[in-house]
């Protein structure tokens, strides 16, 4: 039987918090964690964040970022305990032995020296390659990535090269060395979703390639399902689940681990017509100072009471869509007409009605939220300001909304920082439904949040939705959210509406070119899912 | 096609000479617009009437603000820095020795505290917030809450005093070897070097720590590579910009320690002739050296905003 | 509230040098210049920092001494303060060529060191307390005006004030209930560090002739005085060091203690 590559036994991180004004104190991110990893094989960590899991991809090479450390267990690589492997002994291993592939590759280069030189530099160092040679395997390196021009890329800096690419060259240096194993620590998650599956196609295609073994860590089940094979589900710091790809996948045993796979299977009917709350009506929009249009032509409708989502990708232009009806920025050319009446371009030029009927909830709910606010001044300050209530009517309507949005008793006094991510969310959206909205616009409200509580947001806005009977403008990248709670759906690409209409429409074939590759990047929690896409891609590549 | 990095370069010097020229402006609206008649400053009490006519027209101080302060450019710009009021003294020759004199302090004193307040950057950010980063904060804290003229007569009064080993009068004069000179200025550069080095070392720990703490750094030391190559090959080439950066601007309150010191230990330099002549409000020499000193800051800003320029590698190498 | 030993040591001198600053005249035991003994001498019980160079009673000096250092520094603090932060957070909410303006202004008089721009200006105007008082709060408003409007800035981006915009709030409540609050520990904190500033500059102007005039006295000043005692060993000159040291390093504990209390509000849960 041959010996195995990775043995983590009992495995026990901690760190101390040094909250200010208090002593520090110790934590524990990680406890009782064990795998076992054979050579050639993908071992998938998922969890949501906070789970552990970089922490435990780093300690396989026993190193703990920003005084994190490794206090108990035992961590085997390669039949020697490295753990207690001293400095020299780490050094002979790290870049060597073990490489690592980190989230964000344009903070992990070094902004002053050129591509070739960082990614052969570990081959250099421990003495596995002359020069020429150690290029010459960098180049092929960049050649079965698909990166352009393999033979130049090299003497280009790491501001010179998009996010997809570098990512790619990153993959590469961690492949240079023929190291034994690989941690790939969410090497996808700050891309695109179409550059997301070309980056994932050409790391799974360089792992079978070099028969290399690698930690694969993700919050993204679908994406692991198609790299890895056998999935550990942490959370919390400890073991939840563990087991081989297609059991996890086909049938967890775990609760938990059940919610992850069955995450956005929300079931949402579309309605039927109904007159429209907003019209949005050939806006052409530019930012002052710039001679180009952020957004051209685009013309789309919300009946009442229901949800438009608005998909693309990063400079789609949805996001300015949003500011251009919020009055932020004001359209050049174009109507938009709100609950019956037209709605001047400016945010200054609007009345009081318009502005309490027209909400917005944001992405990143820590700073939507002025942190010296308590939450029942947060949620109170529309009431006062909209519908002059004060003192105990306020404090009761408050309270309602608390309710409403399945948080109890004893928020009203507390402050955004006690709050966990998702209670911070709903407590935005309490206080866009206090002004009584008709409209609300949803600016990737769960884009920032786990899967699990992600889910969560959307069921709530859903069943507020049914009780308000207020329409959403939903903004999202992902498309899974988008089938789960959108009535109708506009596509961006540039500036423009390349694809509009009810969902079953939008999401039946034909479709155009964009939305085609848009909806065929998004990963399935299939088995091969993956070698599909490939397959498909490389018979089109061909054909044309 | 001009060379992004050319264009910055040239932009930010012209940018400087423009503020030099804005300075030249707001130091004459400083000393000749504000109340205070120049003329019976000189003249004093007993001044009759017509010798104040008289000298005001000598002065040219009949003539509306702006030509009179384009004759003073114009004459500045050809090396002419008018006479001193109190002695009729050439202020250009009396300034070029006495202007010599200073850099040379400022030099010395920049060449011993350029190098430790890097070196104790390092120690501080290797010993991160252990006994040596600690006790290093806790100096410079000290340094930097005592005004220059008391670490003088401290250092006088230790150093020249008590233990008699260096001069308490920095007196130095032509003909002097340049040991003896280095001899005579030991304490004032001393003291400089005091001042300088509380603000500089805690800009260079702030701007090491900044780098040590980058995602790349990390990259380097998870591939195995020894502390050593870490820092000489991907800590250093990111921290020259900023370091020297903080230098620069740190050189600039040299600018204003010397001026202190000079008068602490009465050397011959340009702060000194300048304090001397304030007390006397003999104002073209208070123009004078203002402007000068004016140059010497802006020029030391231009110099960090350049290098600054030069190091980034972006803008070296763009797209 | 746990307050850490070295804000307590420096709430505790802070005070202490505030205290006499304030009942200056009910503290010390003789007059300002009043002569009461010899020519230097040393430390005694009738004179617990012994006489300076005329005979006078050198703590009650010091204590007259704190007072006008003290006040004049808080003085020029609250001057440069109250004006840099209000010039700094217009520009940062108007933005525009108002911002433009005041930012171009801020650089320009930035460029010349505060020390020599101090000098010229008191070549030519009297060196009362007023005017000393006014010229080094311009000066150094430009300092605070820079900083402030930077942390305006950083609030001003932020989404909470976007949606208070979006809400139809003025102008007004959005800076005095969405950005000040949020803005007031770093500015606090700075505004520490500004007062020691000026106690150094105004120490320094006195010791260079051109601050407090005599009979007034102040810290650098009574170093001026006894500057000739330092050649024959008498350490007079240098008390006032220890009393702008202390005060200096006192401040500062406690402005870095108010930097790092407020930096997080309730952090963590259960605060």
């Amino acid at each position: 039987m041959a010996e195995s590559l990775l043995k983590i036994t009992g495995l026990k991180i901690e760190a101390t918090a040094y909250p200010p004004g208090e002593p520090p104190r110790d934590i524990t991110l990680v406890e009782g964690v064990s795998l076992t990893l054979e050579k050639g094989k993908v071992l998938g960590l998922i969890g949501e964040s906070g789970a552990g899991k970089s922490t435990i991809g780093l300690s396989s090479m026993a190193y703990g970022r920003g005084g994190v450390r490794i206090s108990g267990g035992s961590v085997v690589l390669n039949g020697r305990d490295i753990l207690n492997a001293g400095p020299g002994g780490l050094r002979a291993i790290r870049g060597r032995e073990v490489t690592y592939v980190a989230q964000s590759a344009a903070a992990a280069f070094n902004p002053a020296r050129q591509l070739m030189e960082q990614v052969i530099e570990t081959s250099l160092f421990h003495g596995l390659m002359t020069r020429p040679e150690a290029e010459a395997r960098a180049v092929l390196l960049f050649r079965k990535l698909g990166l352009p021009d393999p033979e130049t890329i090299g003497t280009r800096y790491p501001h010179q090269v998009s996010g997809g690419q570098l990512q790619r060259v990153m993959t590469a240096m961690a492949l240079c060395p023929k190291p034994d194993l690989v941690v790939f620590d969410e090497p996808t998650t700050a891309l695109d979703v179409t550059t997301q599956i070309e980056v994932l196609a050409a790391i799974k295609e360089a792992i079978v390639d070099t028969g290399v073994a690698a930690l694969y860590i993700t919050h993204d089940l679908a994406v692991v399902a198609q790299v890895a094979d056998h999935i550990m589900v942490l959370r919390g710091g400890k073991m939840v689940e563990y087991g081989t790809t297609r059991q996890i996948i086909k049938a967890p045993a775990q609760p938990y681990t059940q919610a992850l796979v069955s995450v956005r299977s929300i079931d949402h009917e579309e309605k039927r017509d109904a007159p429209a709350v907003l019209s949005v009506s050939h806006i052409t929009a530019r930012y002052r100072g710039t001679n180009f249009d952020v957004l051209k032509n685009v013309t789309v409708d919300l009946p009442a009471g229901q949800t438009l989502a608005v998909v693309g990708e990063s400079g789609s232009g949805k996001s300015t869509l949003a500011r251009v009806i919020t009055g932020l920025l004001p359209a050049s050319k174009g109507q938009i007409t709100f609950a019956g009446r037209a709605l001047l371009p400016a945010l200054a030029q609007r009345t009081k009605d318009d502005l309490r009927e027209l909400q917005m909830i944001y992405q990143m709910a820590d700073v939507a939220m002025n942190p010296r606010q308590t939450v029942g001044t947060i949620i109170g300050r529309p009431l006062e300001f909209y519908f002059g209530l004060r003192g105990d009517a306020k404090r009761k309507r408050v309270q309602d909304l608390l309710d409403q949005i399945e948080m109890g008793k004893g928020y009203i006094d507390r402050y955004p920082a006690e709050l966990s991510g998702g209670q911070k969310q709903r407590v935005c959206i309490a206080r866009s439904l206090a002004a009584k909205p008709k409209l609300i616009i949803c600016d990737e409200v769960t884009s920032a949040l786990d899967p699990l509580v992600a889910d969560g947001i959307l069921k709530l806005l859903l069943a507020l939705q049914a009780q308000e009977r207020v329409a959403y403008l939903f903004i999202t990248h992902d498309l899974a959210t988008v089938r789960a709670i959108a009535d109708r759906i506009a596509v961006m690409y540039q500036g423009e509406v390349v694809r509009y209409g009810t969902k079953s429409d939008v999401l039946a074939p034909p479709f155009d070119d964009y939305t085609d590759l848009l909806l065929s990047s998004v990963p399935e929690m299939e088995l091969g899912w993956l070698e599909q896409v490939i397959a498909s891609r490389k018979m089109e590549a061909a054909g044309h | 096609m001009v060379h992004p990095v050319i264009k910055l370069v040239a932009q930010r010097i012209a940018l400087g000479l423009l503020l030099l020229l804005a300075a030249s402006v707001l130091i004459f609206v400083g000393t000749q617009i504000l109340p205070g008649d120049v003329a019976q400053s000189i003249l004093g009490q007993s001044a009759t009437p017509t010798s104040l006519a008289n000298l005001r027209a000598e002065l040219g101080l009949n003539e509306p603000p702006v030509t009179r302060y384009f004759n003073w450019l114009g004459a500045v710009l050809q090396g002419d820095l008018g006479k001193a009021l109190t002695n009729g003294q050439d202020i250009a020759e009396a300034m070029g020795k006495r202007l010599g004199n200073t850099l040379f302090l400022a030099f010395c004193a920049a060449v011993i505290a350029v190098p430790l307040a890097i070196g104790l950057g390092l120690i501080a950010v290797r010993y991160l917030n252990r006994w040596p980063d600690k006790l290093i904060s806790m100096v410079t804290l000290a340094t930097i809450s005592v005004p220059e003229f008391l670490l003088g007569y401290i250092a006088i009064f230790l150093l020249s005093v008590q233990f008699r080993v260096f001069p308490s009068l920095a007196t130095v004069y032509d003909g002097m070897s340049l040991g003896e000179q280095l001899y005579a200025i030991a304490l004032p550069v001393l003291v400089l070097v005091l001042t300088v080095l509380g603000h500089m070392m805690r800009m260079t720990r702030a701007a090491i720590l900044n780098v040590m703490q980058s995602a790349y750094i990390e990259t380097a030391e998870l591939k195995g590579l020894r502390p050593f190559t870490v820092i000489a090959r991907h800590a250093f080439p990111n921290a020259i910009a900023p370091v020297v950066n903080v230098v620069m601007l740190n050189l600039a309150y040299l600018v204003v320690g010397v001026v202190v010191v000079e008068v602490v230990f009465v050397y011959p330099g340009m702060g000194q002739y300048l304090v001397d002549h304030v007390s006397k409000r003999d104002v073209p020499v208070v123009q004078a050296c203002g402007l000068v000193f004016a140059a010497v800051y802006i020029g030391l800003n231009i110099v960090a905003d350049v290098v600054s320029i030069l190091a980034n590698p972006r803008l070296r190498h763009p797209k | 509230m746990r307050i850490p030993i070295s804000a307590l040591i420096g709430l505790a001198f802070t005070g202490a040098y505030f205290f006499a600053a304030i009942f200056a005249s009910l503290i010390a035991p003789y007059g300002m210049a009043e002569i009461v003994g010899d020519v230097w001498e040393p430390a005694s019980s009738e004179f617990l920092l012994g006489t300076d160079g005329i005979g006078r009673d050198l703590l009650s000096r010091m204590i007259f001494g704190g007072q006008t250092t003290i006040f004049v520094a808080t003085s020029a603090t609250l001057l440069s303060f109250g004006l840099g932060s209000i010039l700094g957070f217009t520009a940062a909410v108007k933005g525009g060529w108002v911002d433009q303006i005041l930012s171009r202004g801020v650089d320009l008089m930035m460029s010349i060191p505060s020390l020599i721009s101090a000098l010229v200006v008191l070549s030519v105007m009297p060196v009362t307390l007023p005017v000393l008082i006014l010229v080094m709060g311009l000066l150094d408003a430009t300092r605070v005006f820079r900083l402030s409007r930077a942390v305006a800035v950083d609030i001003t981006v932020m989404d909470y004030v976007e949606a208070a915009r979006l809400r139809g709030e003025k102008q007004m409540w959005i800076i005095f209930r969405e950005i000040l609050p949020n803005a007031l520990s770093p500015l606090v904190a700075e505004m520490g560090l500004r007062f020691i500033f000026m106690v150094l500059f105004i120490s320094t102007l006195s010791f260079l002739g051109l601050g407090v005039q005599p009979p007034l006295a102040d810290w650098g000043g009574i170093v001026k005085e006894n500057r000739e005692g330092i050649v024959y060993g008498i350490p007079a000159a240098l008390i006032p060091a220890v009393a702008i040291a202390t005060l200096a390093i006192s401040v500062n504990l406690v402005a870095d203690w108010v930097l790092t209390r407020t930096s997080s509000l309730k952090g963590g849960r259960g605060g």
